[in-house]
Order: structure tokens, then sequence, then C-alpha cells
């Protein structure tokens, strides 16, 4: 829940993010890690990571918030919640991961390479437009946003999926269309309130 | 006691069999089902993590519909993130103050009303331990007899909270594969990632967990791999050609939704559960011609 605050120096950067974590639910544990390590040892992404999940909390309380943005540290997360199932302290560690996300993307601060973003940004237009998730016309809309050869390469497995009678041809549309732009606009008002 | 079935969008799409094999083994069962009527996609991760708010309020709207089909109705899920979003945003919703007047008036622009009283549930839980096992095991025409199958839960199913099984060792699957009459392997990375969406963003890492979570079934003997959730049903099969490309290995294991090799066990045929829709044929692995 990124306030509605513009933020430019790191320091505003980390005191939008205190306030944000703050906000969630049990955020405040956030102050009892002690730096134990379960969670970089528990998470599957880690050795992939610039930064390991450890490593955010430490950079947070050195004030370096901004370098774990600037790495790929968060879009490596695959929301498994191993992290946040172990932490002795009882830290939401995903959900932290999930308020970096946010922040990034809304301060654009994130590697050039990193597509999750616009992952995100085409499920949720598809979502606000069907009211579902067509899967194929999400793969579609992300590689020829992100990496147009990506979609050749993609044409053999929709090939495989199509032939295997397991592919959507036509999204289907919700009729309480018009009810979920309603709910989805007035809880991003309140977001932002 | 209303069962409102939750699909989700994967299984009007890529896991069409798995939808197949769902209705037709709770009718087996005279579990009734009722869909629930114009659900909304429940926002995923890829929404959870930009809005996240929003991404509450349209799993709302999902609990508020289940909730007007009348009192004490569940909704019924049968994939891992849905089961997961659905259910933070209910518990959130439920012990969170703010959380809940947030979401109440965002459903209030809607014409909806929620009152937290839905329960979430994952088929799995529903068939294990409502049905249960020893009912379905008595109703077994056709015991899954020598077949070698891998449980693979997935990392969402018994997590962050609290849920029918545990977190990082589950039993649930094997037990009820056990009493299809399958063999079920020793499979220690049942409930470690399939990597979800990253195989999209960041294909590479990604296919080294998938690498993994494929090596230990084969390692254990499995001749299949049964699963819980659309997305690691893709992840665990469609890329095995690309895998062996890269890493030099050999793998041609058929991953099922788990509701196929009930339904397989149950007596029901094959065209009824979606079998031959495999990627990885499983013919070869089951007792029965498909």
């Amino acid at each position: 829940m990124a306030s509605a605050r513009v933020a430019q120096t790191p320091e505003d950067i980390a005191q939008v993010f205190l306030q944000d974590v703050y906000k969630m639910p049990g955020g405040e544990k956030l102050k009892e890690c002690i730096q134990c390590g379960t969670c970089s040892g528990s998470c599957p992404t880690s050795h992939a990571m610039d930064y390991t999940p450890r490593e955010i909390i430490a950079a947070f309380r050195a004030g370096m918030l901004d370098r774990v943005l600037r790495s790929n540290t968060v879009w490596m997360c695959a929301s498994c919640y191993g992290c946040t199932v172990r932490c002795p302290a009882g830290i939401k560690l995903t959900d932290i991961m999930y308020e970096l996300k946010r922040l990034g993307i809304r301060y654009r601060i994130h590697p050039k390479g990193v597509s999750v973003p616009m992952l995100s940004r085409v499920f949720v237009g598809l979502v606000d437009r069907y009211g579902r998730n067509p899967e194929g016309m999400l793969l579609a809309k992300f590689f020829a946003q992100t990496n147009p050869r990506g979609l050749f390469r993609l044409l053999p497995l929709a090939f495989r999926f199509f032939s295997h009678r397991r592919s959507q041809l036509r999204p289907s549309k919700i009729r309480g269309l018009a009810q979920l732009r309603k709910i989805g606009e007035r809880a991003e008002q309140e977001e932002q309130s | 006691m209303i069962y409102s079935f939750y699909p989700g969008c994967a299984l009007d799409a890529s896991a069409r069999h798995y939808r197949l094999s769902c209705e037709n083994v709770c009718k087996a069962l005279a579990l009734h089902l009722q869909e629930l009527e114009d659900w909304n996609c429940c926002g995923a991760t890829a929404y959870m993590s930009v809005r996240e708010l929003r991404s509450f309020a349209i799993s709302a709207r999902n609990l508020a519909l289940a909730e007007a089909c009348g009192p004490g109705t569940q909704l019924v899920v049968v994939c891992n993130g849905c089961y997961t979003v659905l259910k933070k945003a209910n518990l959130y919703f439920r012990e969170y103050e703010e959380v809940r007047s947030r979401i109440s008036g965002a459903l209030a622009a809607g014409g909806l009303e929620y009152h937290g009283r839905v329960k979430v549930r994952h088929l799995l839980d529903v068939l294990a331990n409502d049905v249960g096992c020893r009912e379905i095991q008595q109703q077994v025409r056709r015991p899954l007899q020598g077949l070698r199958v891998a449980p693979y839960y997935g990392c969402q199913i018994g997590r962050p909270e609290p849920s029918f099984d545990h977190p990082e060792y589950p039993q649930t699957l094997d037990a009820l594969l056990k009493a299809l009459g399958a063999e079920v392997v020793h499979y220690p990375l049942k409930a470690e990632c399939c990597g979800g969406m990253l195989m999209t963003t960041s294909e590479e890492v990604c296919q080294g967990l998938v690498r993994r979570l494929l090596e230990c079934a084969v390692q254990n003997g499995a001749q299949c791999i049964a699963t819980l959730c659309p997305l690691c049903n893709v992840n665990l099969e469609a890329y095995q050609g690309k895998l062996n490309r890269r890493f030099g290995t050999d793998f041609v294991i058929p991953v099922l939704p788990f509701t196929q090799l009930v339904g397989l066990a149950l007596g029901i045929e094959a065209k009824k559960l979606g079998l031959g829709m495999e990627l990885v044929p499983a013919e070869k692995a089951l007792p029965i011609r498909v």
C-alpha cells in the first residue's frame, strides 16, 4: 500500500517503506529481525538474488534500501512463502517483498531487464477487461511488450497445448464486469487515501 | 452445507483436463459441487504484488457471491494460487479491522456485502477429509496397483496461513493416493516451489527449480507425478524437452492433476477424465489404455 507521497531520495523511500510496512497486518514485526538467515536459507531462489532476503532487512537498517530496489532481488521472489512460515520472529517477508515490488514499480526503481512489472501490468489490464485471466493472451501480450522474439519461441508450446485441446481461443468475459470495475476502482481510491 | 466450486482461470484453458476430472470425480462420489455463478479472477500473485487492496477486493467479490449462495457455503478451489489468494483475502478481512472496512467499502461500491462467513477449501481437503480416504477406498473399482506416484503438493497449499496440512511436509495427498492403491514414492521436495510465474519472467532460474523436482521424483522411482495446481502442472510437464536440451537430462515423466488418478481408480472412463490430454503421455504408466 504505497502512500501517495512522492519519494525522491533514498531516505524518503525508506520512510515510505517503513510507513507502508507498519500499516500491513503484523508489519511491526520487522523490528524483531535477528538476522539469523533462516529466510535466505529457505528461499529456493536466493542463489539467484543480488541481495538475499536477510540482506534486505540489513540493507534497510543501514539506510541502503535503494540498493536493494536497484537489484534483481525482489523480482526473483516466486511467492512460495517459505521464508514467511519459517521466520522465528514471525516477519511476513513475502508481504515485504510485495511491498518492495510496489515501491519499485511506483518510483520506477528497478533494473532494466526486469519484466515482472510488465507482466503485472498486462495481467491487471486483462483482468480489468475480462474479469478473468486468459492465459494465452497474457503470454502473447507480455512477450509482445518485452521480447517479441520470445513470441516465436512460444509458438511450438502454444501449438502443443492447442493440439491437446488445452487452449482457450476466445477469452470469456464475466457478466458483472461493471460491478468488478467499480469494486476495483473504489479499492484503488481507498488504497491511496 | 453448500460446496461452491471456484474453478479459476486455468481450468478453462491449459487445465481443461483438470476441470473434466474434477467434475466427474465429484459426480461419482455424489459430492454436489455447484460452480460459483459469474466468478472472477482471484488476482493471483501478479495482481497482488502491484495493487494489494484491489487484489483483496476483487477476491472478496468471489467470497461475497459465495456467501450469497446460502449459509455455510464453502468455496472449493483446485489451484494453489487461487487457494492462497482467496484464503489470505478472507483471513485479512476477518482479522484486521482496517482491511475489513476498506474491502467492505469497495464491495459496497459494487452493491455487494460480505460478512466473512465463507470458508475456502482445496478440493484435496474436501475429498480426503469430508468424503474421507476410507470411503473413497471402498469405492475404488480399479486399484492403481503397482503405479508409483510422486505426490507433488506445491508450495502455496499449506502457506502462509495454517491450513489443513503441514506447510513443509504435507501428508494428505499421500494418504489419498494410497487409498487408491497406488504406491507413493518418497518425495522430500513435495512442498518445494516450482517457480510459478518465474517460468515467464526468469526462465533459467525457474528451469533449475523444476529440474530438481523432476530429478527427485525420477530418482525415487516415480512413474508419474500427481499435482494439485494447474500452474505447477504446466511447469512440471511442459518444459521437460527444454530441460533435457539444456541440462542433458532425459525426463519423460507424465504429470497428472490428482483428480485424474482418483477418477481412474474409481473406474471412470479415461475420456471423462481428460486422460490423453497430458503433454507427456501417461498411457504406459497407467493400468488402462487411454
